[in-house]
């Protein structure tokens, strides 16, 4: 493989993360426990869907196609998302009935949020530049979130007996799939050797390394190694989750083959 | 002037008076200063409504969020929406202090909403079912919106005003936002077209609402005089919706729309505007919270609240801990 096709492998990794991951942020809207987090959390939304912005425009400067067409026309087996990012906020659709997991949605955000500050700080000693220079960009926002999500954590770890059990809960389900977060798929090895990224096992011990300090701190012990029961995302294995996401991002894009501009 | 002591020495009547001098003069009034019962209720009625509405708002935007067709618009109408959820909190908090002296707090709004005794804008009881009615939404609803907060400005309580300053600000990027949506499809595809032709169909009649009635003959009740009376507000609903014609419907012709009314004229002897007037039977249904999208949108806010009950009974025993401790 090139170069070229090596790189745009990461980028897409970095690419869809966001997006999806914006995209389970926004079904939350109107929904969430109180409306002071539905302002914060929607703000945290735009600027995930702004980081997802910035990577498809990299991949768009390196002749992959316009932006639009990568985020909304690619087939699910062309994401390389992790699994973990596309799946459901609970049953029932953002529009009916939504059974929404407030516990779910703070530990995969925190989780997603600890590796999303670790990759970025690798990013920035990327040897190809725009990505350093894109990974400068997004951390100030990143800051932000991960404190966010870790005082959600730290007060529900720290509450009620119920919250408790819930947040446990979630975070062996959580645990269940983080693997496929830290994954760097097939062209791991590459990525290192050409000096994109640090290799996938340094970044991912630096990563569960902060996760434990973490849940230690609220007396949790995290046992054992991540799964990725569901399977690897970076290597282009989806599920379900993924395909009606993707159907609900791109209704209107794809509502008028006529339309040129919208 | 008077002290303090001597103000709280004064009867009832006398510091009515006072308050009274004070709008006059066009003073503010601020949150912990002496007003009269009517004055309180109308205030909380008011802007309670005002920020339920921000918050109610949300949903038929929610719909198109993750639908927006590209990634400016995805970005252009998370920022739209999350900023109409921050005015509803900005405009709440105002609320629940004027709400404090009479022992109510934000749980009395949710439950005042989910019961339907707090009221919202008709706009947001209404379907928003293409991503055009998302356009008109953004152009029309918010371009109303910005005649009615602007007018709300000046209003003799200060809080409200202060908090208005800065929604206004954020509203005229709204705007320009929904006329860049507007602006896409009027010159868009044949179907493109017809989609926002359809949307304006629908929201014609629920814009004209928006304003309310010219007077209480048409629903039967109205606080407008009071509010102008103290001030709260200086136009009156049917100024208000003469102001939104003469700016909007020279703008929807031109970008090649019809507007679903016949009889829709400027007369220029009365230098007003004549309209087929909107159903007003109907608009009262409709704040009344018999609405086509009332029930459902009220059962996402209100399944959701209940789910997410354990998570605000958490932070509420994980503050009184922090405190015990602290």
């Amino acid at each position: 493989m090139t170069d070229n096709k090596i790189l745009r492998e990461l980028i897409y990794q970095l690419a869809d993360d966001n997006f999806i991951h914006s995209y389970r942020g926004s079904e939350w809207l109107g929904l969430v426990p109180h409306i002071e987090e539905d302002v914060a959390y929607s703000s945290i939304t735009q600027d995930t869907m702004g980081h997802a912005y910035m990577f498809y425009k990299l991949l768009e400067e390196m002749g992959e196609g316009n932006s639009d067409e990568l985020a909304h026309a690619r087939k699910p087996k062309d994401f390389r998302n992790a699994i973990l990012l596309e799946e459901k906020n609970g049953t029932g659709t953002y529009l009916d009935n939504p059974d929404y997991d407030w516990a779910f949605t703070v530990v995969r955000n925190l989780f997603y949020n600890v590796y999303k500050e670790t990759q970025l700080e690798s990013l920035k000693q990327s040897s190809y530049e725009p990505l350093s220079i894109t990974a400068r960009k997004i951390e100030t926002e990143q800051y932000y979130h991960l404190m966010h999500w870790k005082t959600w954590f730290m007060q529900l770890m720290q509450s009620t007996e119920e919250a408790r059990t819930r947040m446990e809960n979630a975070i062996r389900r959580v645990w269940k799939d983080f693997g496929g977060v830290i994954s760097q798929g097939r062209y791991a090895d590459e990525f290192s050797a050409r000096k994109y990224i640090e290799p996938e096992e340094v970044l991912g011990q630096r990563c569960l390394d902060k996760l434990g300090e973490l849940c230690k701190s609220v007396d949790f012990n995290l046992e054992g190694k991540p799964g990725m029961e569901k399977g690897n995302g970076r290597n282009g294995e989806h599920t379900e989750d993924l395909k009606q996401a993707l159907e609900t991002l791109s209704e209107v894009y794809f509502s008028d083959a006529e339309a040129s501009s919208w | 002037m008077v002290t303090a002591y001597e103000f709280r020495h004064l009867s009832e009547e006398e510091k009515y008076e006072r308050f009274m001098e004070r709008i006059e003069r066009g003073e503010k009034i601020e949150a912990h200063d002496w007003m009269p019962d009517d004055y309180r209720t109308n205030l909380i009625k008011l802007i309670a409504m005002h920020g339920i509405s921000e918050i109610m708002g949300a949903f038929p935007e929610k719909e198109w969020v993750p639908k927006a067709p590209t990634l400016h618009r995805k970005l252009a109408i998370m920022a739209k929406v999350q900023d109409e959820v921050g005015h509803g909190q900005l405009l709440l908090r105002v609320a629940e202090d004027l709400m404090k002296p009479l022992g109510k707090d934000r749980e009395d709004i949710m439950q005042d909403l989910f019961e339907k005794r707090l009221k919202f804008h008709n706009v947001f009881h209404m379907p928003a079912p293409t991503w055009a009615d998302a356009a008109i939404i953004a152009w029309l609803v918010d371009g109303a919106a910005i005649l009615t907060q602007t007018m709300l400005l000046k209003t003799s309580y200060g809080p409200y005003g202060r908090a208005l300053k800065r929604i206004c600000q954020e509203e005229s990027f709204h705007a320009k936002h929904g006329e860049s949506l507007v602006l896409a499809l009027a010159s868009g595809s044949d179907y493109q077209r017809k989609m926002l032709q359809e949307a304006l169909n629908r929201w014609w009649e629920p814009l004209l609402m928006f304003f309310g009635p010219r007077s209480a003959k048409e629903v039967g009740h109205s606080k407008v005089d009071v509010n102008i009376k103290y001030k709260i507000r200086s136009k009156t609903n049917e100024e208000l919706r003469q102001e939104f014609l003469t700016k909007y419907v020279p703008q929807i012709k031109r970008l090649g729309l019809t507007i679903p009314d016949e009889t829709l004229r400027f007369d220029e002897d009365k230098q007003q505007w004549i309209y087929k007037d909107p159903d007003w039977e109907k608009f009262k249904q409709i704040i009344n919270g018999n609405g086509p999208k009332t029930d459902s949108r009220l059962k996402l806010r209100r399944d959701s609240y209940e789910k997410t009950a354990w998570v605000r009974e958490a932070l509420a025993k994980y503050n009184k801990n922090r405190m015990l401790v602290g």
